[in-house]
């Protein structure tokens, strides 16, 4: 075992890095730039039932160290996600986390069910957490019955392991995580986007279409970094850390912080070669630092692991 | 498509807010013709993460170096407006599909149409067509007269007529009274401006032969982060889509809902 891989339910992962979720689409684009078999995992687009379009432009706005973005989980649905994007994922050797997500508990169900025996994807990562999306999503994100509920359902039909993307959207994000983790849950991956609006000056109005979108980039990381370490401190269950992870050294505060394996999301748009990057830059600091492995780095008392 | 640290080698002001920057670096030898765009990340600064597209207006692949022109609007174009030259700046390019002028033929006749900003790609597209022999009129449209930029180019390239919308030069109002007002007739158009301007052309001349170029708020500039998408106009179920950095930013002449 090489001291950067990472073992997790349903993903071995030869590094602690994947693309996050929506920063990657299905890896058509970047797989054009570099070997996709580089990277620890995938976590691929959230696929819906229905193809979906998503919200109207302007999507996306920057913010100091940060963007929110609106896409609207824009998908082509889960008969060509399982057609069209993962086939062309066939040849590769990557892990893929497939990202789910519905109106309703029937919709997380369906595709649930179909994308777990694709026998292509390594886990599931049930999206509870879109701010941008009018019904389902955070719904399901922010009241811990309904989000027990929607993980003990969507377990029943799962034929690979289950993590739950949590919302930082939430007064106590441990009510949920832990709503969720005696529902079955695998697994955690946080942080999502926090809900913000930036305001157009020439008109006056919300700049977005959507008008509400999501906050991401190094602006919302001390969030991030916050809440994993306060969910450390009461669960075992293996934790994908994100939120504004630019350079090597974040992922090492990430691991430091609790996280078992980490996303990049938004660096992705600033640079897509980044995740390459940073597997080499957090290489070579481990190798100067003489570890055995990442996970030597922690404090001994950090958590209840 | 090249990430490349390229050096800024000419960078001066034309008109008001309106900055030229020439530009030398290996992925000049990347583009694949004209109306393509590069994603510009502003320079010195640690709080701006994404890249602002910004099209190419003339290329030179025997010096490797090529030529934009943006206009400084917000924060991060303001930002690049200050880079001087000899310094370097990180760029992601050539990206996107440009106007198809191979597809033109000899004795056709060719109107391009450019409304601020959006003049810019039409440069190399008009550069393009002449080398080929193609005869060319431009009708290019501002806000007034102390924004207008590169007339004096494009009529080393064929007729140009300009128009302005407070009338502080040229004709009063917009491309499309000049076009009208002067009777100009073409085999086919080429279009880079405003919305409203390019739905205004594709509602007056609805069965053209041509092509629009559109702009929009992107994020990755690759097709990943579907921050720029468009409806088609052949929209059957409500879910069909183009991508503007990736599919466009040139579509065809009503291939796209305005």
């Amino acid at each position: 075992m090489s001291r950067m891989s990472v073992s997790l339910p349903g993903l071995e992962m030869k590094n602690p890095v994947m693309p996050a979720s929506g920063c990657f689409g299905f890896g058509e684009e970047i797989g054009t730039l570099y070997d996709l078999d580089e990277l620890g995992a995938i976590a691929l687009k959230a696929t819906t039932l229905e193809a979906r379009y998503g919200n109207e432009t302007p999507r996306v706005a920057e913010t100091a160290s940060g963007m929110l973005n609106a896409i609207g989980l824009q998908n082509p649905g889960l008969e060509k996600v399982l057609s069209d994007k993962l086939p062309p994922l066939a040849s590769k050797e990557v892990p893929l986390l497939a990202n789910i997500a519905g109106s309703t508990m029937e919709d997380y169900e369906a595709v649930a069910d179909a994308l777990s025996a694709s026998g292509r994807v390594g886990a599931l990562e049930l999206n509870i957490s879109c701010p941008n999306v009018k019904q389902g999503g955070i719904a399901f994100g922010t009241d811990p019955d309904l989000a027990a509920e929607l993980t003990e359902r969507v377990k029943a039909v799962s034929h690979v392991p289950v993590y739950v993307k949590l919302s930082p959207n939430t007064s106590d994000i441990t009510v949920i995580a832990d709503a969720v983790e005696k529902a079955g849950a695998d697994g955690l991956t946080l942080i999502n986007t926090l809900t913000g609006m930036k305001i157009d000056r020439k008109t006056g109005r919300p700049l977005l279409a959507n008008q509400v979108g999501g906050l991401s980039g190094p602006a919302v990381k001390p969030v991030a970094i916050r809440m994993i370490h306060e969910l450390r401190q009461q669960t075992t269950l293996p934790i994908i850390g994100m939120g504004g992870i630019m350079e090597a050294g974040d992922i090492i505060e990430f691991i430091m912080a609790g996280a078992d394996a980490v996303a990049v999301g938004t660096a992705n748009f600033t640079n897509p070669f980044i995740c390459p990057e940073l597997i080499g830059e957090l290489g070579s600091m481990l190798e100067h630092e003489q570890v055995d492995h990442l996970y030597d780095l922690r404090a001994e008392e950090a958590g209840v692991r | 498509m090249k990430k490349e640290n390229m050096t800024i080698t000419n960078h001066r002001r034309i008109a008001r807010n309106i900055y030229e920057m020439e530009l030398e670096g290996k992925l000049v030898q990347e583009t694949a013709g004209p109306g393509q765009f590069l994603h510009i990340l502003p320079p010195a600064s640690d709080s701006m993460l994404l890249r602002r597209p910004i099209s190419i207006c003339k290329t030179d692949k025997k010096t490797s170096r090529l030529t934009i022109i943006y206009r400084a609007e917000g924060k991060g174009t303001n930002q690049l407006a200050f880079a001087p030259e000899e310094s370097r700046l990180d760029v992601m390019g050539p990206l996107g599909n440009g106007f198809p002028a191979e597809n033109v033929s000899p004795g056709e006749h060719v109107l391009l149409t450019g409304g601020g900003i959006g003049v810019p790609p039409l440069y190399d597209t008009a550069c393009d067509l002449r080398e080929k022999g193609i005869e060319l009129t431009t009708v290019l449209g501002f806000s007034d007269k102390e924004t207008v930029f590169y007339e004096e180019r494009f009529r080393e390239l064929g007729d140009v007529y300009v128009s302005t919308e407070d009338g502080s030069y040229g004709t009063a109002g917009f491309v499309t009274d000049v076009i009208a007002s002067e009777k100009l007739s073409f085999d086919r158009i080429f279009a880079c401006g405003p919305v409203p301007m390019l739905k205004a052309l594709e509602d007056a001349y609805p069965n053209a032969r041509g092509s629009i170029s559109l702009e929009e708020r992107m994020g990755c500039g690759l097709g990943v982060c579907l921050a720029c998408v468009c409806r088609s106009r052949e929209d059957s179920d409500g879910t069909d889509y183009r991508k503007i950095c990736s599919d466009g930013p040139v579509f065809s002449w009503g291939e796209v809902l305005l």
